[in-house]
């Protein structure tokens, strides 16, 4: 959510001359992520100067009409003269105040401005435009100063055009849909800075009427808890949207469409409250809140014609003839809290507009969003939660701003359907924040922290003084709070919730640091001991740790040459995977790990010894899919292990690859070529290394298929492990497009001190002769 | 030296002569001399100083004298034996000399040359961090856990409080084990090991999860499919955030040094609550001190203590995770997380013995 701090100052006192880096802080410390805040002052550097336009010289010859502008700029140039510019805009006249940037002066983008000739003409700076500025997209002209303003030329622009402001964009967590609002991030900034609030959720708003504004029928109170309406009729179809709610939009990413669609785009904004603007003039019959029946169609805003199911929530036209969606179910007009349609949207000469704010059940909502792919800044707020008590006032203050913008006159009636259930209160111990956190947190801390959030607290099981302030409970296990969370807090539903929002807002600098003590441990399973004393004699012998992605080819089973009815062909698939060529995760390490040799060749090595640890994995055939399980007991012992044996059996394996010499050449002579003998010695130091004695290992030869590994010895020791070292054929090899070849021996050095890594270039690496 | 009392031989006798030993010596001097090494010298030791030498055999032939004269003899024997020897280690200490000054030269080696007959191997860096961080925690006494990298949706989500339609779920980009339905994924994080180790054994559990991850996103330099993650947990009477920040904190030190410390701002995990995300003071950081971004941590959230058999009335827990890829980015001052899968041997090389 981008937002500037001007607007955020609108609703809650920050201090006058808070510093942005405290800003950031106070709402990082709150749980919210800033990801910038932009300083909108220092986009521009030099003098941004308001300018009077004096005299216009049309300069004809050129490709495009060019002006040649003389501009009152006061004494912001030194001389009181008026400035010669250049301009290839033509929205402005003579008298008109523009935006002026002066030589020396830098545009957003690094963009210097200098006086210089051209078109025949010197131009000594620019008139400038939004886009220019980095205001927003408009480029269509420069920007001309209403007469509204009253700035004089030579005047600082940067108040004027809205460069005086900080923009935050920040990151919300799931859980906060509140914090998408100005309302909600005012309400989270009081707090950081213990100042007063101006909750525009506050307004007075009129009630739901005896006559509905529109008729509406909610056949679904369950996706639907609350839906309310009112008209606005006679509305000028030609009113602008004011350049400050457009200035806001933009800030926030939001385009700026029409007067009735903007202002419900800003009043979701301020008050979080996701809203709808029908034209009503083109909705026959009266509205029908419904499922969807499955199959059906709807071509929502963007165009796209979207097939239905039984889950997803739809407003229909019952005035539409419909053969689905049961008597007078009418026809889908707007695919509900996510996007609305194309038939009833706000047009060009829209007059009459019906603006709806309602409440829906956000995991359907969630369910839509991502069966239509469509996340529009809707479904974001209704998927985190919406506050189901705002939807009046943000209707008057739609209405409010429509007919103060556009004209017209609202209509008396108030729709208001309304099935939201009140929340139950959660019983919290007193004491369980002092327990849960290991800061002491009196009964009467407690208490004024949660009423901060809005929360109203009662006494519980056990007597609390009528003033929090002068508690005197005891902590205690027995002293419990009945707690109810405000209702734009739908993600506080337990206890622990409610600690958390102790800690936050009394800080969680506060926590102290105690260190735990453990029973004493075991240290390492035998065999997490193996593994590393395997992977440390190989790294020991010379071979060198890699650690590859388990992405593989369906092709790869062949280019290993397979046997038909080998237990690696059949791989488990991913659904998802990242690359269309690479679906299956790996039965034998072999496959990356040659990769990752050809990667090193590739790369200007020649003498590899490689070696990689990690999981293969086998699907379970004919496993099906695991019995549901709920997570509001433990599963039992059966039901859980009837899961787990779904589950691919995922042994973890080692693999060695060797090309070139196992023994280098150098000054000292010949080097040795690697060979299949190295093979199997490697496989030898590992099940010695695991603590498999010599004399309990076999090495004999295995059948070997035609085109695969001519020898294939297999190493195995009393059935606890195998494997199969493999020197191959070039043939073989070939497929691989690497040099053949098996291994040796080394030693590692250790090094105390800590290494850092230099990047290097992918160049050819340096080999020594 | 021995010698027999041979018969009287006139002949013989004759090199009791002074002229004659002096003679003796002074060939074997001049011999001496002109040895040019070691090796020559000795051969002439036997020649002028053995059992077949000059003086060896005028010493036999003093038997032959009468015994007024053996005295005199005998010393004229023994003096020009003397003076041989002498000769002998004069010369020796010499050439010894000359040869040792010879060899320095004649052998001088380039012991600069390069030598790489047998080549290093090396450990990946990630194994050894994975390494180092659970024997930190094995040394509080705590035990690693391991679980399947292919897991049940259930262990990965629902247990963990992240039911099937919360956006948190969306947030995961997850791995999904085709056909649909199977019910399994990827493991989007290590946190599947506390719904197992939950519910395999009973508190109190100290563990930690070192291990793979896996989630949707396109390789670049500071994002990849596959990654790596540590989780602790602990679950026991009376654990609070205070207990979480302690451990944090020694951990800390233990990566970046004495001194590290941790900062935590509030955030959303659903298994957690409360919840936080951690940061690390790291004063060798590449670009100067500063603030890390490490990890997320809280408090168990009750309803997954209750969905693995923890009575949440009795128990309460802290868990935390942290990117062990990112670690050991910001320790080593690398800068691409590529490097850290691509498996050149010069990375492995480089950074395996010291991460």
């Amino acid at each position: 959510m981008r937002v500037s701090v001007s607007w955020l100052r609108e609703y809650v006192d920050l201090p006058a001359d808070l510093p942005t880096g405290d800003l950031e802080q106070a709402l990082v410390n709150l749980g919210i992520e800033v990801e910038s805040a932009v300083d909108l002052a220092a986009t521009v550097t030099g003098q941004l100067v308001v300018g009077e336009v004096r005299e216009i010289e049309e300069l004809t010859g050129f490709k495009k009409p060019i002006r040649f502008c003389r501009v009152d700029v006061g004494d912001a140039n030194g001389t009181g003269e008026p400035q010669e510019i250049v301009c290839g805009a033509r929205n402005f006249a003579v008298g008109d105040r523009v935006v002026v940037i002066l030589p020396g002066g830098v545009l957003p983008g690094g963009f210097a401005i200098g006086a210089r000739k051209t078109y025949g003409h010197n131009s000594a700076g620019m008139i400038c435009s939004a886009k220019e500025l980095g205001l927003g997209d408009d480029h269509s002209g420069i920007i001309v100063l209403g007469s509204d303003v009253t700035a004089k030329p030579g005047d600082d622009a940067r108040p004027v055009v809205g460069l005086d402001d900080v923009v935050l964009e920040l990151e919300i967590t799931p859980d906060r849909g509140y914090a998408l609002s100005l309302r909600g991030l005012a309400r989270e900034l009081s707090h950081a800075f213990d100042v007063p609030l101006r909750d525009p959720a506050l307004a007075p708003a009129p009630g739901g009427t005896q006559t509905p504004a529109y008729p509406v029928e909610v056949r679904d109170p369950v996706g639907c808890d609350r839906f309310t309406a009112r008209l606005v009729r006679g509305v000028d179809p030609s009113a602008p949207t004011p350049s400050w709610m457009q200035q806001r939009l933009v800030t926030a990413g939001i385009r700026s469409i029409s007067l009735p669609v903007d202002i419900t785009n800003y009043v979701m904004l301020e008050l979080g409250q996701p809203m709808h603007a029908f034209d009503a003039d083109r909705i026959v019959g009266s509205l029908v809140v419904r499922r969807a029946e499955a199959g059906e169609k709807l071509t929502t805003l963007d165009g796209v014609t979207r097939v239905l199911t039984a889950d997803d929530m739809v407003i229909c036209d019952a005035g539409l003839d419909n053969a689905v969606g049961g008597e007078g179910g009418g026809v889908p007009i707007s695919l509900a809290a996510v996007m609305g349609g194309e038939t009833s949207e706000v047009v060009d000469g829209t007059t009459t507009v019906l603006f709806e704010a309602a409440h829906w059940d956000p995991a359907m909502v969630g369910r839509t969003a991502r069966r239509h792919k469509l996340f529009s800044e809707a479904a974001k707020r209704w998927e985190r939660g919406v506050d189901p008590a705002v939807a009046l006032v943000a209707l008057e203050r739609a209405v409010g701003l429509l007919t103060e913008h556009g004209g017209g006159t609202p209509s008396a009636e108030v729709l208001d359907i309304d099935h939201v259930r009140p929340r139950t209160p959660i019983t919290l111990p007193a004491d369980l924040p002092t327990r849960r956190v290991g800061v002491e947190y009196p009964p009467a801390r407690v208490v004024a922290l949660l009423e901060r959030v809005g929360c109203t607290v009662a006494q519980g099981a056990d007597r609390l003084s009528e003033d929090p302030g002068a508690v005197g409970v005891a902590s205690g296990a027995g002293a419990a709070l009945s707690v109810t969370p405000p209702t734009w807090r739908p993600d506080l539903t337990d206890p622990a919730d409610l600690v958390e929002e102790v800690v936050r807002l009394d800080g969680y600098d506060k926590v102290p640091s105690v260190l735990p003590t453990a029973p004493p441990g075991r240290g390492l399973t035998p065999r997490q001991r193996r593994r590393r004393a395997v992977a440390g004699s190989l790294a020991e012998r010379g071979y060198v740790e890699v650690l590859a992605h388990p992405f593989v080819s369906p092709e790869l089973a062949d280019q290993l040459g397979l046997p038909a009815d080998d237990p690696r062909r059949p791989a488990v698939r991913l659904a998802n995977p990242l690359s269309e060529e690479e679906p299956l995760l790996r039965t034998t390490l072999l496959g990356p790990l040659l990769g990752i040799l050809k990667r090193n060749l590739g790369r200007g090595h020649r003498d590899l010894a490689l070696y990689e640890i990690g999981a293969v994995f086998h699907p379970r055939p004919g496993a099906g899919s695991p019995p549901a399980m709920g997570v509001d007991r433990r599963p039992t012992d059966a039901e859980f292990a009837a899961a787990d044996a779904v589950v691919p059996a995922q042994p973890v394996h080692v693999a060695v690859v060797l090309t070139g010499d196992v023994d280098p050449a150098g000054w000292w002579g010949a080097g040795r070529p690697a060979g299949w003998a190295d093979a199997i010695e490697a496989a030898r130091d590992v099940l010695a290394a695991a603590g498999i004695p010599d004399e309990r290992v076999e090495v004999r030869a295995a059948s070997t298929p035609r085109g695969t590994p001519a020898v294939a010895p297999s190493c195995g020791s009393t059935a606890r492990s195998s494997g199969t070292p493999v020197s191959c054929t070039r043939r073989w090899w070939r497929r691989w497009s690497c040099p053949a070849a098996p291994a040796r021996w080394s030693w590692t050095s250790t090094r105390c001190r800590r290494p850092r890594w230099r990047p290097r270039r992918r160049s050819p690496a340096s080999r020594r002769r | 030296m021995s010698y027999r009392n041979d018969p009287y031989d006139p002949k013989q006798v004759a090199l009791l002569d002074p002229a004659a030993l002096a003679e003796a010596v002074a060939d074997a001097t001049k011999a001496f001399e002109a040895a040019a090494d070691p090796d020559a010298l000795t051969a002439l030791r036997s020649v002028h100083l053995g059992d077949r030498s000059p003086v060896s055999l005028a010493r036999r032939e003093i038997g032959a004298l009468p015994p007024a004269a053996k005295s005199d003899a005998g010393k004229r024997v023994n003096e020009a034996r003397r003076a041989i020897e002498t000769a002998y280690a004069d010369r020796a200490e010499v050439v010894e000399r000359e040869q040792a000054e010879r060899v320095l030269v004649e052998e001088r080696v380039d012991v600069t040359l390069p030598y790489a007959r047998r080549p290093r191997g090396a450990r990946h860096p990630l194994s050894t961090l994975m390494e180092s961080i659970s024997d930190l925690f094995v040394g509080m006494g705590y035990e690693v856990a391991e679980g399947p990298e292919v897991d049940l949706e259930w262990v990965n989500f629902d247990a963990l409080n992240i039911p099937a339609d919360h956006p948190a779920r969306g947030l995961m980009d997850t791995f999904h084990i085709a056909p649909e339905g199977s019910g399994l994924v990827l493991r989007t994080h290590t946190s599947t090991v506390q719904t197992r180790t939950m519910l395999s054994r009973k508190p109190p559990i100290y563990v930690i999860v070192p291990g793979r991850v896996y989630r949707t996103d396109e390789i670049d330099a500071t994002h990849s499919p596959v990654f790596h993650q540590a989780e602790g947990l602990v679950v026991d009477k009376g654990i609070t955030m205070a207990h979480l920040r302690g451990t944090l904190d020694h951990f800390a030190r233990a990566m970046f040094g004495p001194e590290a410390k941790t900062r935590w701002r509030p955030h959303y995990f659903p298994f957690t609550e409360p919840s936080a995300e951690f940061d690390v003071w790291f004063p060798e950081h590449r670009d100067g001190p500063q603030w890390v971004e490490w990890g997320g941590c809280g408090m168990v959230n009750p309803r997954v203590l209750r969905a693995c058999g923890v009575d949440p009335e009795v128990y309460s827990g802290f868990a935390f995770g942290m990117g062990i890829d990112r670690t050991l980015m910001v320790r080593h001052g690398v800068s691409d997380i590529r490097h850290l899968f691509e498996g050149d041997v010069r990375f492995s090389r480089a950074l395996g013995a010291g991460a």
